[in-house]
Parts: C-alpha cells; sequence; structure tokens
C-alpha cells in the first residue's frame, strides 16, 4: 500500500444496541474508525453487519449508544443529513434508479452539492446552466475513474450485475465523500470483476484519502486490502483488530471462520 | 439513414446537455412549432381549432401535469380533474374580485392556488404509497368538486356552481375569434412544456425519478423526499390548474364543477397510459390519441361501416376501443406511444441496415 496515512479517530461508536421488536440485531457494539483506514466489517449471515452501517448513516436508530462523528456527538440524524455531512454508502443489494441512465444515476449523486432551485430549472439559464455543466465535468471524472465511459448513456437495468454494482459506487462517489460505506460490493461477482472492484476501493482510499466502511464475505479480499477488522457475530462484536489479530483470534475462528463458505 | 447520431460528435457538455441533443430532434421542433404557429392558424376551420385542437392542447397540460407526478416521480393521483377545478375556479375569482387584473396573471395565480391544494393533498404520500395513494388522491378529487359546488361563493352565487368566464383580454387586445384562442393556449402551453422538459432533465427531475425508483436509496443520497414529493404534487397541481382555467376561458367557456369530474381525472390518465408514463412528448400524444380516438371512430361507424354495426356495438364502441387499448399499452407497452416512437427512431437510426 501506499504512503497514505492513516489519522485519528473520525467516527467513534460506543455500546449500540438496535432492536426490532423481540429481535436483537446489534448488542452493546463499540468500535471506532480511523481517517483514511479501511475499515472491514465480517460477520456470518445475519450477524448485524447491514445494520451497523445503517446505523452509522441514519437509516437505522439504535435505541442505545452513543455515536461521534468527527468529534462530535450526534443527535439522531436521518439519512440525508448524514449525506451533507460526507457519508456515502451503497448497498447489499443494488440499489440504483433503474429508470435513469447511468450518467443520471451519476449525476444524482451530486444533489448536495447543487444549489438552483426549482424555478431556475425549469428556465435553464444563469446558475442552474452553469451548475449542471460544472457537475456534469465532475460527473465524468468518475466516469473515467470507473472505466464505464462506454456505458453513460444506457439505462442501468440493462447491465450487468457487476456493472451495475460499479455504477452504484460511481454514484457514491459523485458526492466526493469523506466516508464510504461499501455493502459487499463484490458479492456476486467473478474473479476478474472482484479484482477491478478491489482496485478502484484501493484507488479511492489512496487518491482521495476517503476512510472506508467495508462489509465483505471474501476472507481473501478483507485480509488484503483492510486496515482493521471487527468481526460480529448474532448482534455482539467478538473480534477487533488488524487482519492478522482477528485472524488468530480463538473466538472468531471458532464462529466464523471454522464455518466454510 | 435518416435519423442519427453518427458525424455530430459532441466536442462539449454543454452541446451535449441541450435540450434536444439530436440535431434531427431540434430541426423536427422547430419544424413542429413552425406548422403549429403559422400554417395551423391559417388552415384550420372554427370546427378544427376549437372542437379538436385547443381541447388538444388543454388536455396536453393537464397530462403533462400528471405526468410529472405519476410518469416522474412515481405518485399515483386520480384527482387531477379537481385540481383543474381549483385552476378554473381561483382565476375565475381573481378575475372577478380584482379590478385590473390581468389575464395571465390570474392564469398563473389559479395555478398557484391549485399548487397549494396540490401540496395539501400530497401529505398523505409521505406515509402511504400506491394505490392507497391513489384512494387519497380520490378524495380530494370528491371533496374538492363538492366544496365547489356547495359553498357558492365560489361561482359568485350562480345557481348550481355554475361560471361563465371573463373575456379574455391582453394589454387591450381581445381573445375571441378561435384563431386568437388557439394562438394563446398554443403559447401557454408551448412555454410550459419547454420548462416542464427542463425539469425533468435537471436535478428536480432526478430527484423526483430517484425517489420513484427507489426511495431509500434516494435518502441516503441526501434528497429529502418530503420536500421532493411536495414538490412535485405542487408544480404538478399549478399544471393541471393552468390548464384548468384554459378548460374554461379558451375552451368551453362556462363550466360547472361536476364538469370537473372523476371521469375527466380517469381521461388524463389514460392519456398518460397510452401516450408514455415519464415522458414530456407522451402527454402530447396521449392527449391527441385520446382526443382523435372519439372523431375517428364516429366517421368509422357512421361513414364506413354505415349501417354495419348493431347499435349496442356502436353506441358502446368508444368504451370497448379504450379498454382494450389501456390493457394493450399496460401489458405490452408500459411506457405507451413515446417509447413506440423511440423504437422506431432506433430502427431509423440503423435503417436500411438491419444491423
Ligand atoms: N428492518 C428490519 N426489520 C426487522 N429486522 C431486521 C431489519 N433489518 C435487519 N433485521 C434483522 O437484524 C438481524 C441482522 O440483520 P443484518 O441485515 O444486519 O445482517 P447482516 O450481517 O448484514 O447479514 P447478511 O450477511 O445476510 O447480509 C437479522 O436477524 C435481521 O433479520
Ligand atoms: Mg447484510
Amino acid at each position: 500500500m501506499s504512503g497514505r496515512k492513516i489519522g485519528e479517530v473520525i467516527l467513534d461508536l460506543q455500546h449500540i444496541s438496535l432492536r426490532f421488536g423481540g429481535v436483537k440485531a446489534l448488542t452493546d457494539i463499540s468500535f471506532d474508525v480511523k481517517e483514511h483506514e479501511i475499515r472491514a466489517i465480517i460477520g456470518p449471515n445475519g450477524a448485524g453487519k447491514s445494520s451497523m452501517l445503517n446505523v452509522i448513516n441514519g437509516v437505522y436508530h439504535p435505541q442505545e449508544g452513543k455515536i461521534t462523528f468527527h468529534g462530535e456527538e450526534r443527535a439522531k440524524m436521518e439519512p440525508h443529513q448524514a449525506a451533507m455531512q460526507g457519508i456515502s454508502r451503497t448497498f447489499q443489494n443494488i440499489a440504483l434508479f433503474k429508470g435513469m441512465s447511468v450518467l443520471d444515476n451519476i449525476m444524482t449523486g451530486r444533489i448536495t452539492k447543487m444549489k438552483a432551485n426549482f424555478l431556475e430549472q425549469a428556465i435553464h439559464l444563469g446558475r442552474a446552466r452553469r451548475e449542471e455543466l460544472a457537475h456534469r465535468a465532475k460527473v465524468e471524472e468518475v466516469i473515467d475513474f470507473l472505466e464505464i465511459q462506454h456505458i453513460r448513456k444506457t439505462p442501468v437495468g440493462r447491465l450487468p450485475y457487476g456493472l451495475q454494482k460499479r455504477v452504484e459506487l460511481g454514484r457514491a462517489l459523485a458526492a466526493e465523500p469523506s466516508m464510504l460505506l461499501l455493502d459487499e460490493p463484490m458479492a456476486g461477482m467473478n474473479v476478474e470483476e472482484k479484482q477491478d472492484m478491489c482496485r478502484f476501493i484501493l484507488d479511492v482510499n489512496d487518491q482521495f484519502g476517503t476512510t472506508i466502511v467495508l462489509i465483505e464475505h471474501d476472507m481473501g479480499v478483507v485480509m488484503d486490502i483492510s486496515d482493521r477488522v471487527v468481526v460480529l457475530d448474532y448482534g455482539k462484536k467478538i473480534g477487533d483488530g488488524t487482519p492478522d489479530e482477528v485472524r488468530n483470534n480463538e473466538e472468531v475462528i471458532s464462529a466464523y471462520l471454522g464455518v466454510s463458505h | 439513414m435518416l435519423y442519427r447520431e453518427a458525424g455530430q460528435f459532441k466536442s462539449s457538455y454543454t452541446s451535449d446537455q441541450q435540450i434536444f441533443p439530436i440535431r434531427q430532434d431540434r430541426i423536427g421542433i422547430m419544424l413542429l412549432l413552425l406548422v403549429a404557429f403559422v400554417l395551423v392558424p391559417g388552415m384550420a376551420d372554427e370546427y378544427w381549432l376549437k372542437g379538436i385542437l385547443i381541447p388538444f392542447l388543454v388536455f396536453s397540460l393537464a397530462a403533462l401535469g400528471l405526468n410529472i407526478l405519476t410518469g416522474y416521480a412515481g405518485q399515483l393521483s386520480l384527482g387531477s380533474a379537481a385540481f383543474m377545478a381549483v385552476g378554473a375556479f381561483a382565476s375565475y375569482n381573481f378575475m372577478l374580485r380584482i379590478d385590473g387584473m390581468p389575464l395571465l396573471v390570474a392564469f398563473a395565480l389559479g395555478g398557484v392556488m391549485a399548487a397549494l391544494v396540490g401540496i395539501v393533498f400530497g401529505l398523505p404520500s409521505l406515509r402511504i404509497k400506491g394505490f392507497y395513494l391513489a384512494v387519497a388522491t380520490l378524495a380530494a378529487q370528491f371533496f374538492i368538486i363538492w366544496l365547489l359546488t356547495k359553498v357558492s361563493w365560489f361561482s359568485n352565487d350562480s345557481t348550481s356552481g355554475v361560471i361563465s368566464a371573463q373575456e379574455m383580454e391582453i394589454f387591450g387586445y381581445v381573445f375571441d375569434s378561435p384563431e386568437s384562442k388557439y394562438l394563446l393556449v398554443l403559447s401557454i402551453v408551448t412555454v410550459m412544456a419547454l420548462m416542464a422538459k427542463n425539469m425533468v432533465r435537471g436535478a428536480v427531475g432526478r430527484a423526483w425519478m430517484a425517489v420513484r425508483d427507489m426511495d431509500v436509496a434516494a435518502e441516503v443520497i441526501g434528497i429529502r423526499i418530503m420536500h421532493t414529493k411536495l414538490l412535485a404534487f405542487a408544480v404538478s397541481s399549478f399544471y393541471c390548474g393552468v390548464a384548468g382555467a384554459l378548460y374554461a376561458y379558451a375552451y368551453i367557456g362556462t363550466v360547472e364543477p361536476e364538469g370537473f369530474n372523476l371521469d375527466l381525472s380517469f381521461k388524463i390518465l389514460f392519456m398518460i397510459i397510452i401516450g408514455g408514463v415519464g415522458s414530456i412528448s407522451g402527454a402530447f400524444l396521449g392527449s391527441a390519441f385520446i382526443v382523435l380516438l372519439p372523431i375517428f371512430l364516429d366517421v368509422l361507424v357512421q361513414d364506413v361501416f354505415a349501417g354495419l354495426l348493431p347499435p349496442s356495438i356502436a353506441s358502446n364502441l368508444q368504451l370497448m376501443v379504450f379498454g382494450g387499448l389501456i390493457i394493450f399499452f399496460l401489458i405490452v407497452e408500459p411506457h405507451g406511444l413515446a417509447r413506440l416512437w423511440q423504437i422506431t427512431k432506433e430502427k431509423l437510426r440503423l435503417w436500411p441496415f438491419p444491423h
């Protein structure tokens, strides 16, 4: 890995508990994320990994616990506010806007940065027009970065699965996030697609310094690219540390790594 | 290869982001406007102007409004006609009660009133979706028409709520001939259609479609769902409201609230289903289709199959054909005539070579 420097803690989660009726999705979980690092969350199915991401960007509100982001304790927060604060994400099940082109999907990712109101847009002069062009240029950078120039105008519904995942990453990147949450970005991909995706994730982290929180089932990938790993099982944290530490943790081995996937 | 992008290399995003990026489309639209503004007023007779073209334009505008809400923002509504009624009755009252009220301002204010009412009846959309939302808009439909009929103030105390639209006058010019009415409606509809096109291809349009396609993801990206949905209700109702005002002032002159009943709401819904959900041109195609179809069927029954069809079928033919077409489009081509046109254009792009 290159010369990027891992910084201070920017996201700190303390004693997070989340319940859905009787289901305990998360129980008393604490961990932190440092600036510029790649932080992986692993665990068997149903362990609470996706719920954890949903807590981080305000989709779910935990019943207990404290979240500190950039040194400020966070009150109950809605997803669009998380977006405003620079948190972007992708979803486990692709959540693209099916009826829109690749270009429009990624342009939508820049929505928090666009200021012209609907009347200005209706007339399409002045600020609205300038903005549209400026943001288009930014989006083209994302498109170049992800090497998807050839499918710019294609409706996303027509794309193969692997490319859809890539477009979804593009939509998240378009917001120029400081923190990127990726929920199984490589699930269901073939080896070649996985390699591409790995490369993009590492490049994002390296070139833009983006902090990445990543859920992934492929152990090889996780051990390869992450700086630190949190292990969840049945909503509880059972391990936390560098890939090597986690690999050698007895509890983790019996609960997770021992189980073949 | 009549219709092609090839050879038109776009050297900048400016050219790629024009309102009609393909040259043939630009030329087509120019020709269409030229015909509509210059040739039609000279050539069409009174029946065509008053009976076909003006209603076609008015309904196109209403369908455009509904398409913004349903096609782009994904919120089903059965209350379009009620919002038209608000526009018509509000414009009438602004003209009636404020001395020297300019006509176009009255139309715009009628639209604004419809937009406000639209926002109120759009509030349930923050909680409910699809079928249940449609039922809530149905409530708007019945409530508004009931209110306009019951409260006689709205119709200046006329019997059964009938209003007679005032004369249309702008800067001393009176729009009383069919040609002048047609040109006034055409101008308003053209400007509003271009504005709608600009909105749907800009950031608001993307926000509407994002909420339609995947609201959780939209919110996570930073779109405020409530704001976006209510804006769709407001803009959509504004369009319907202005369409309602034009319906009263430029088309039939004398209307009662019942004239804006559920049948009309359904008619507008059918227009966007047949024309194309989520398409600006679809609103026009659907409106043309629904305005022209009955006329075409009449000709068919009376002249072509004169006396051949049993009267029971002849009188219901229109309903049968409508029903059949709706089912056809819902199942076979949910994106309507606009999509069929698109496919034809794509074929033309390759023509005469099959590949
Ligand atoms: N919205 C919800 N309503 C009810 N229960 C939920 C909800 N979201 C998650 N759960 C429950 O919380 C638990 C954790 O689910 P979660 O999706 O976070 O697991 P996961 O680790 O991401 O699993 P997977 O590897 O299958 O994606 C599960 O028991 C799940 O059924
Ligand atoms: Mg999950």
